[in-house]
C-alpha cells in the first residue's frame, strides 16, 4: 500500500480562469439560440436608439423655431411634430420586437444551458462529484443560470442601447466640432482605462458572491437534511451559528462587491462634470480663435448629456454584467470539466443480452492523491456464476463494484465485460445489462411507484407487483396505506433504512439486468426478510452473473465462489467450503460470524 | 390566487416591513437618491448659469477672467462629485438594506427549522424548504434594489409638477396628464405579468428541487443509467420555465415603449398647445420649454417606478412562502424539570401509542421499564415501529397517547436541552456535518483529544481517522461523502459514546459495519466502555445478546418479552427471526 498515486483530485471547474470574452464566446457556442437573429435584433436595437436620440432633437428644434424670437413657424412645427411623432411610433415599435426577441433568445438559450449542464453534472465521474458540495451543484443549475438570463434580457438591452447611443452621440459631436468631442473623449478617457483594472476586481468579488452562495446553501442544508440528529443532540445553537457565519461571510462578500459597483458607477458622472466644464472652457476660447459660435457651445453642452447618459448606463450594465458573467462562468466551468468516463456512444460496444462473463486483468486503483486501495486485482468471473467477495471494511470491496458498474476507471489494468473493456461499451448498454444496488437505497420524493419504475421505465402496477412478490415482500407491499401511490419523500421520512433498500431491490428486479452487482443491499433488513430475499434474489441470479459485497457470511455460504479481499488484494479465493476448512483469513472471518450467531 | 390589486397593496405593505426593518439605511439610500435627483436638475441649472455668466459675455466681449472659468470648472465638477457621492449612497444602500433583510430572513427562516419539530419537517419537502430559505428569501427583497431610486423619483415628480405649476396652469394640467397615464400602464402591465411571474418563482422552486434530488441521488441515477431521464424530468420545468419567462418578457417589451413614449408624446401636446398659448400671449416662451424640458427630465427616471412595481409579483410571493415558515407553530414545549447529572438513568415507556397519520398506528400501547445500568433489545422484523420507538424515547416526536419517563420524569416536563445532555441516539443512517471529523464527535462540547480518540477507539473508528491526511482535523465535506457507510456509522457511534450518555440508544447502529469489527465494538461495549442504561434496535444475536431483556415487536406492538433465551424456546416467531442465518446455513 506505499504507492502513492500523484494524479490531482478532479474537481468541478470554477471557471474561473475563463475570460470575459471568452465566457461570451464559449456561452455562444454552448447556446447557439443567443446567436440566431443576433443581427436583426442588433439592427433593431439601432432603429431604437436612433429614435431616441431624434425624439430630443426635434422637440429641441421645434423649440429653438416654435418659439424663438422671430415667431412660431407653424409649418415648420408641424413638420418637426410629426417628424417627432413617427419617430416615437418607430422607437417604440423597434424596441418592442428588439426586447422580445432579446427575452425569446436568452431564454431558450439559457434553457439549453441549464440542460446541458445538468446532464453535464451527471456525466461527471463519481469522484469529480463528490468534490462539490451537492447544494453547490444546484446553485450552478439554478441561480448561476439566473444571474444570466436577469443580465441578458435587461443588461443585454441597455448595452446595446447604450453602445449605439455612444456611437450616435460621438458622429454627432464630430459633426458639430471634432475638437470639442476630442475634449469629452479626453475627459471620460480615465474612466475608460480605469474600467479594466474596476472589471477585474468585481468580477473577483462577484466570484467570490457566488461561491459563498454556495457554501451558504450547503449550511442552509443542514437543519433539514439533519433535523432529527440535531434535534437528538440538541445541537441547535452551534448548527445555528454555522449557519449564521455562511450567511454572514455571503451578506460580507455580496455587500464588497456592492460597493465595488456603486463606487465605479459613480465614476460615469464625475467624467461627466469634467467633460461639461472641459467643453465650456476650451469652447470658450475655440470661439476666441473664431472656430466656433456662442450657439454651437450650447448646442454642443447639450450633446454633451446624450453622451454622458449612455455612458453612465454602460458602466452600470458592465459591472451588473460581471456578477452574470460570474455565474455564467461557473455554469460553463461545470460543462468544461471532463466528464471522464466517456462515453463511446454510438462507438461503442453493444453487450449481448445473456450473462456476462466478467474479468479484472491486473486491475490496481487509487483515490487521487491516496494511495492505492486495490492492487494486483486479477479475477475471472464465468457467465452465470455467483460471486460473494468479503473482506473487513475498508478492505477494497466496494471499491471492486465501482469499477466492475463502472461508477470509477481502474487506476491501470482493464475491466472486462465478455471480453469488451468496459470503457468500450456504449453506456447505454452497459447500464442495460449492468445494475449496482448500493447500500443506502436512494429514493426521489415520488410515489413508490415512480420509484420503482427507475428500474423500468413504464413499468405496469401488474409487473412490479409481480416483482415484489417474486422478491417475497408483496406482505410488506400490503401494510403501506396507499400501496404503490405512498409517497416515499426524499430523505425517506416515510420509509425505514431497511424499507429503502426493498425498494431498491425492487428497481433492480424490474431492471433485469444481466449482470447484477449487490453492494451490503440489504443490509438493513431483519434477518428473517434478509433470508426470504436470499432466496428471491437468488431466484434472480440465476441465467444471470452476480457479484455480491457481503458482510454477513450467509451470502458467501450460498455463492459457487468466494473472493476474499484483504487491504486492496485478493487473498483468497475458492467455494465456501473450501474455505472455512483452510486456515486462513476466510476462515477466520467465518469464526468470528459464527460466534456472533452462537447466542 | 391573488388579484393584482391585492398584489400591489402587498407589495407595499412588503416595504413597509422593509423600512420599518431597515429605517436608517433607508433613509440614508434615500437621501442620497433624492441628492442625486436633486443634482441632475442643478446640472441643468449649472449649464444654464455657465451661458448667461461665461459663454454669452465671453463671446459678446471677446474676453473672459480666469474666476469665471474656474467658477464653471468648480461648478460642474463640485455638482458632479455631490452627485457620485448620491450615487454611491444611494446604490450602496440599496444593497446593505437589501442584504441586511435577506440575512435577518434566512436566520429566522432556519430558526424556525431548528424550532419546529419533526412532524412539521416530515410534512414538508426538502426541496421546498432549501428554497424557501434562498430563492423565496431572495425574492421577497427584490424590490428593495429599485426603492430608493423610485422614491428619489416620486420626489423629483413632485418637485417637477411644483414647478410646472408655478410656470404655467393650463400646461402643466396637460403635463401632468403625463405621470397617471405612466402610473395606469405600469399598474395594466402588472396585472398582465403578476400571473406569470408567481408562476416562474414556483417553477423555479420545482426546478431546484429537481436538481437537488437528482445529483443527491446522483450514483443511483449513474448506476441505473438514468441520466437521460433525469434530464428529460429537469428539462420539462425548465423549458416550462423558459416559455413563461418568454412569455412575461413579450409582455414586458410591448409595455416598456409605451411608458418610455408617453413623456414624449406629452412634450409635443404641450408644445403645440404652448404655441398656442404664446400667439394668444397666454404664457411666455420660456415658461412652455420649462414644462416641456421637466417632462423629458422626469421621462427616464419615473421608469424606475415601473422597475420596483415589476418586482411586486415576484416579492408578494416570495414573502408569503417565507412568512408561511415563519408562521408555522407547533414548536416542542418544555418543562422546567431537570434529570440527575450522572449514573445510569432508569427508563419508563407508559402505554405509548403513535401514528403518523391518523387511523395507521405505528405503535400501539407499548409499555415497559428499564432499570438504571439495565438493558433492552428492540427485536422486530422491518416496519414493525422499533425506529419510531427510539424516536420517541429521544423525544423527536412526542406520542399520542401514553407517557415516557427517564428518571421518573415525563419527558415533556424536562426542560430544554435536559434530555439530550442524559440521552444519545446513534440512528439508522447516519448523518454527518460539513465539519471536521473532531467537530462531528463532540459537536462543539470542550472535550479532550483524549476522549475524543477513546470514543473513536471504542466505536473501531480510530484506525481510520488516524490514517486520515490531518486525522481528527480532516473534514469530512458535505455528508461527510468522502467516508464509507460503515465509518460514517462508526463516527456516529463515536459522537454518542463521548458524551458518557446516562442512556444510550443504538437503532441498528452497525448495520453497515462488517461483523469482525462489529464484534469488537460489541465487546468494547460489554466490557464496561458505557454503562449507561441501553435500548438497542437488533437483528444480529450477537447483539441481542448485549441486552438483558427483548421486546419483540411486531405490527407496532410488543408481542412478548423476556430474556432472549427464554424468547428463543417459547416463540417460534421470534426464532424464526432471529435464527434466519442459522436455518439458512441448516438449509444450505
Amino acid at each position: 500500500m506505499s504507492t502513492t498515486v500523484t494524479a490531482p483530485e478532479p474537481v468541478v471547474g470554477t471557471g474561473a480562469e475563463i475570460s470575459a470574452m471568452a465566457t461570451i464566446r464559449r456561452g455562444m457556442q454552448i447556446s447557439p439560440e443567443l446567436r440566431q437573429g443576433l443581427g436583426v435584433t442588433l439592427l433593431l436595437a439601432l432603429v431604437a436608439t436612433i429614435g431616441q436620440v431624434v425624439v430630443p432633437i426635434t422637440v429641441q428644434k421645434t423649440i429653438d423655431h416654435g418659439l424663438g424670437p422671430q415667431g412660431a413657424d407653424i409649418g415648420y412645427m408641424v413638420r418637426m411634430g410629426v417628424l417627432a411623432a413617427v419617430a416615437i411610433l418607430a422607437t417604440g415599435l423597434a424596441s418592442y420586437a428588439m426586447t422580445s426577441r432579446l427575452f425569446t433568445q436568452a431564454e431558450r438559450g439559457l434553457a439549453t444551458l441549464r440542460i446541458k449542464a445538468f446532464r453535464h453534472v451527471h456525466d461527471l465521474p463519481l469522484l469529480t462529484q463528490n468534490t462539490e458540495r451537492r447544494g453547490a451543484l444546484v446553485s450552478r443549475v439554478t441561480s448561476d443560470v439566473d444571474q444570466v438570463s436577469q443580465f441578458l434580457v435587461f443588461g443585454g438591452i441597455f448595452a446595446i442601447v447604450s453602445v449605439g447611443q455612444i456611437t450616435v452621440a460621438t458622429v454627432i459631436m464630430l459633426f458639430y466640432s471634432w475638437q470639442l468631442c476630442l475634449v469629452v473623449w479626453i475627459c471620460f478617457a480615465p474612466l475608460f482605462l480605469s474600467l479594466k483594472w474596476f472589471q477585474q476586481r468585481l468580477s473577483d468579488a462577484y466570484g467570490i458572491v457566488r461561491a459563498q452562495v454556495g457554501v451558504m446553501l450547503g449550511a442552509i442544508a443542514e437543519p433539514v437534511v439533519g433535523a432529527a440528529v440535531i434535534r437528538a443532540y440538541a445541537v441547535q445553537d452551534r448548527t445555528q451559528a454555522r449557519i449564521d457565519e455562511a450567511i454572514a461571510t455571503n451578506q460580507a462578500a455580496a455587500t464588497k462587491a456592492q460597493g465595488f459597483t456603486a463606487f465605479s458607477f459613480s465614476l460615469g458622472g464625475l467624467s461627466g462634470g469634467l467633460a461639461n466644464a472641459g467643453v465650456i472652457v476650451i469652447g470658450i476660447w475655440l470661439g476666441f480663435a473664431g472656430v466656433l459660435s456662442a450657439g454651437e457651445v450650447i448646442a454642443f453642452a447639450f450633446l454633451v448629456t446624450l453622451f454622458v447618459g449612455p455612458v453612465q448606463m454602460g458602466t452600470q450594465v458592465l459591472t451588473d454584467a460581471q456578477n452574470a458573467l460570474a455565474g455564467w462562468r461557473r455554469v460553463i466551468g461545470v460543462l468544461e470539466t471532463p466528464a471522464e468516463l466517456v462515453d463511446p456512444g454510438a462507438d461503442g460496444e453493444v453487450l449481448p443480452r445473456g450473462p456476462i462473463d466478467v474479468e479484472f486483468r491486473d486491475v490496481s486503483f487509487g483515490y487521487p492523491g491516496g494511495p492505492l486501495v486495490l492492487q494486483d486485482i486479477d479475477l475471472h468471473v464465468e457467465a452465470g456464476t455467483r460471486v460473494a467477495v468479503v473482506g473487513e471494511t475498508g478492505s477494497g470491496k466496494s471499491t471492486l463494484a465501482k469499477l466492475l458498474t463502472r461508477l470509477m476507471d481502474p487506476t491501470s489494468g482493464s475491466v472486462l465485460l465478455d471480453g469488451v473493456d468496459v470503457r468500450r461499451v456504449a453506456n447505454a448498454s452497459l447500464r442495460r445489462s449492468v445494475v449496482l444496488v448500493p447500500q443506502e437505497g436512494f429514493l426521489i420524493d415520488e410515489t413508490l411507484r415512480a420509484n420503482a419504475q427507475w428500474g423500468r421505465a413504464g413499468a405496469t402496477d401488474e409487473e412490479i407487483l409481480a416483482s415484489a412478490d417474486e422478491l417475497g415482500i408483496s406482505d410488506w407491499l400490503d401494510t403501506l396505506p396507499r400501496g404503490l401511490d405512498t409517497r416515499v419523500g426524499q430523505r425517506g421520512e416515510a420509509m425505514s433504512a431497511g424499507e429503502r433498500q426493498l425498494v431498491a431491490l425492487l428497481r433492480a428486479h424490474l431492471a433485469d439486468p444481466d449482470l447484477l452487482v449487490l453492494d451490503e443491499a440489504t443490509s438493513a433488513v431483519d434477518p428473517q426478510l434478509e433470508m426470504r430475499m436470499a432466496r428471491a434474489l437468488e431466484q434472480l441470479m440465476s441465467g444471470r452473473t452476480s457479484v455480491t459485497i457481503a458482510h454477513r457470511l450467509t451470502t458467501a455460504e450460498n455463492a459457487d465462489e468466494v473472493v476474499v479481499v484483504d487491504h486492496g488484494r485478493i487473498v483468497q479465493r475458492g467455494p465456501h467450503a473450501v474455505l472455512v476448512t483452510r486456515p486462513g483469513p476466510y476462515a477466520d472471518l467465518h469464526a468470528s460470524w459464527v460466534a456472533q450467531q452462537a447466542h | 390566487m391573488s388579484t393584482p390589486t391585492s398584489t400591489l397593496r402587498d407589495g407595499f405593505a412588503v416595504l413597509g416591513v422593509a423600512i420599518r426593518r431597515e429605517p436608517l439605511i433607508f433613509t440614508v439610500s434615500t437621501l442620497g437618491s433624492v441628492l442625486f435627483g436633486a443634482l441632475t436638475v442643478a446640472d441643468a441649472w449649472v449649464l444654464g448659469w455657465a451661458t448667461d455668466h461665461a459663454v454669452t459675455p465671453a463671446f459678446r466681449d471677446g474676453h473672459i477672467s480666469a474666476s469665471i472659468l474656474w467658477a464653471v470648472v468648480g461648478l460642474f465638477v463640485g455638482v458632479a462629485i455631490l452627485r457620485a457621492v448620491g450615487i454611491v449612497a444611494r446604490r450602496l444602500g440599496a444593497g446593505v438594506m437589501q442584504y441586511r433583510l435577506q440575512a435577518h430572513d434566512r436566520r429566522a427562516v432556519t430558526r424556525q427549522y431548528l424550532r419546529l419539530p419533526m412532524e412539521w419537517h416530515q410534512q414538508h419537502p426538502t426541496g421546498e424548504l432549501l428554497s424557501n430559505a434562498n430563492a423565496d428569501v431572495e425574492a421577497a427583497w427584490s424590490p428593495i434594489a429599485p426603492l430608493p431610486m423610485a422614491v428619489g423619483t416620486v420626489v423629483m415628480m413632485v418637485i417637477a409638477i411644483a414647478q410646472m405649476f408655478a410656470a404655467d396652469l393650463v400646461l402643466a394640467l396637460i403635463g401632468l396628464l403625463v405621470f397617471p397615464i405612466v402610473v395606469l400602464t405600469t399598474v395594466t402591465y402588472q396585472n398582465a405579468a403578476s400571473p406569470l411571474m408567481t408562476r416562474a418563482q414556483a417553477l423555479r422552486g420545482t426546478l431546484s428541487g429537481i436538481a437537488h434530488e437528482s445529483f443527491e441521488g446522483a450514483q443511483v441515477v449513474k448506476t441505473l443509467g438514468r441520466e437521460a431521464d433525469e434530464t428529460e424530468r429537469f428539462a420539462a420545468v425548465a423549458r416550462e420555465l423558459r416559455d413563461v419567462n418568454v412569455r412575461a418578457g413579450r409582455i414586458r417589451a410591448a409595455f416598456d415603449p409605451v411608458i418610455a413614449a408617453v413623456p414624449s408624446l406629452g412634450v409635443l401636446v404641450v408644445l403645440a398647445v404652448g404655441v398656442a398659448r404664446v400667439q394668444a400671449g397666454d404664457t411666455a416662451p420660456g415658461d412652455v420649454v420649462t414644462i416641456g424640458y421637466l417632462l423629458t427630465i422626469v421621462a427616464m427616471p419615473i421608469r424606475s417606478i415601473g422597475w420596483l412595481l415589476g418586482e411586486f409579483p415576484r416579492s408578494v410571493v416570495g414573502f408569503r412562502r417565507v412568512t408561511r415558515v415563519l408562521a408555522a407553530t407547533g414548536e416542542m414545549q418544555y418543562g422546567g424539570s431537570a434529570l440527575p447529572a450522572s449514573g445510569a438513568a432508569s427508563l419508563a415507556v407508559e402505554r405509548v401509542s403513535y401514528a403518523y397519520e391518523p387511523g395507521a398506528p405505528v405503535l400501539t400501547d407499548i409499555d415497559f421499564s428499564l432499570e438504571p445500568g439495565r438493558s433492552v433489545a428492540l427485536v422486530g422484523a422491518t416496519a414493525s415501529g422499533k425506529s419510531t420507538l427510539t424516536t420517541l424515547i429521544t423525544r423527536l416526536v412526542d406520542p399520542d397517547a401514553g407517557a415516557i419517563r427517564v428518571d421518573g420524569v415525563d419527558l415533556r416536563d424536562l426542560s430544554a436541552g435536559e434530555l439530550a445532555r442524559a440521552v444519545a441516539v446513534v440512528p439508522q443512517s447516519a448523518f454527518l456535518f460539513d465539519d471536521t471529523v473532531r467537530g462531528n464527535v463532540t459537536l462543539g462540547a470542550d472535550v479532550p483529544d483524549a476522549d475524543v480518540w477513546a470514543a473513536l477507539r471504542t466505536a473501531q473508528a480510530d484506525g481510520f481517522v488516524a490514517a486520515l491526511p490531518h486525522g481528527l482535523d480532516t473534514k469530512l465535506g458535505e455528508r461527510g461523502t468522502s467516508l464509507s457507510g460503515g465509518q460514517r456509522q462508526r463516527i456516529s457511534l463515536a459522537r454518542a459514546l463521548v458524551r458518557k450518555p446516562r442512556l444510550l440508544v443504538l437503532d441498528d447502529a452497525t448495520s453497515a459495519v462488517d461483523p469482525e469489527v462489529e464484534a469488537r465494538i460489541l465487546e468494547a461495549l460489554r466490557d464496561g466502555a458505557t454503562t449507561a442504561t441501553l435500548v438497542v434496535v437488533a437483528y444480529r444475536k450477537a447483539t441481542i445478546a448485549l441486552a438483558d431483556e427483548v421486546l419483540h415487536l411486531a405490527d407496532g406492538r410488543i408481542v412478548d418479552r423476556g430474556p432472549h433465551t427464554a424468547l428463543i424456546q417459547r416463540s417460534p416467531a421470534y426464532a424464526d427471526l432471529v435464527n434466519a442465518y442459522e436455518t439458512q446455513q441448516e438449509d444450505a
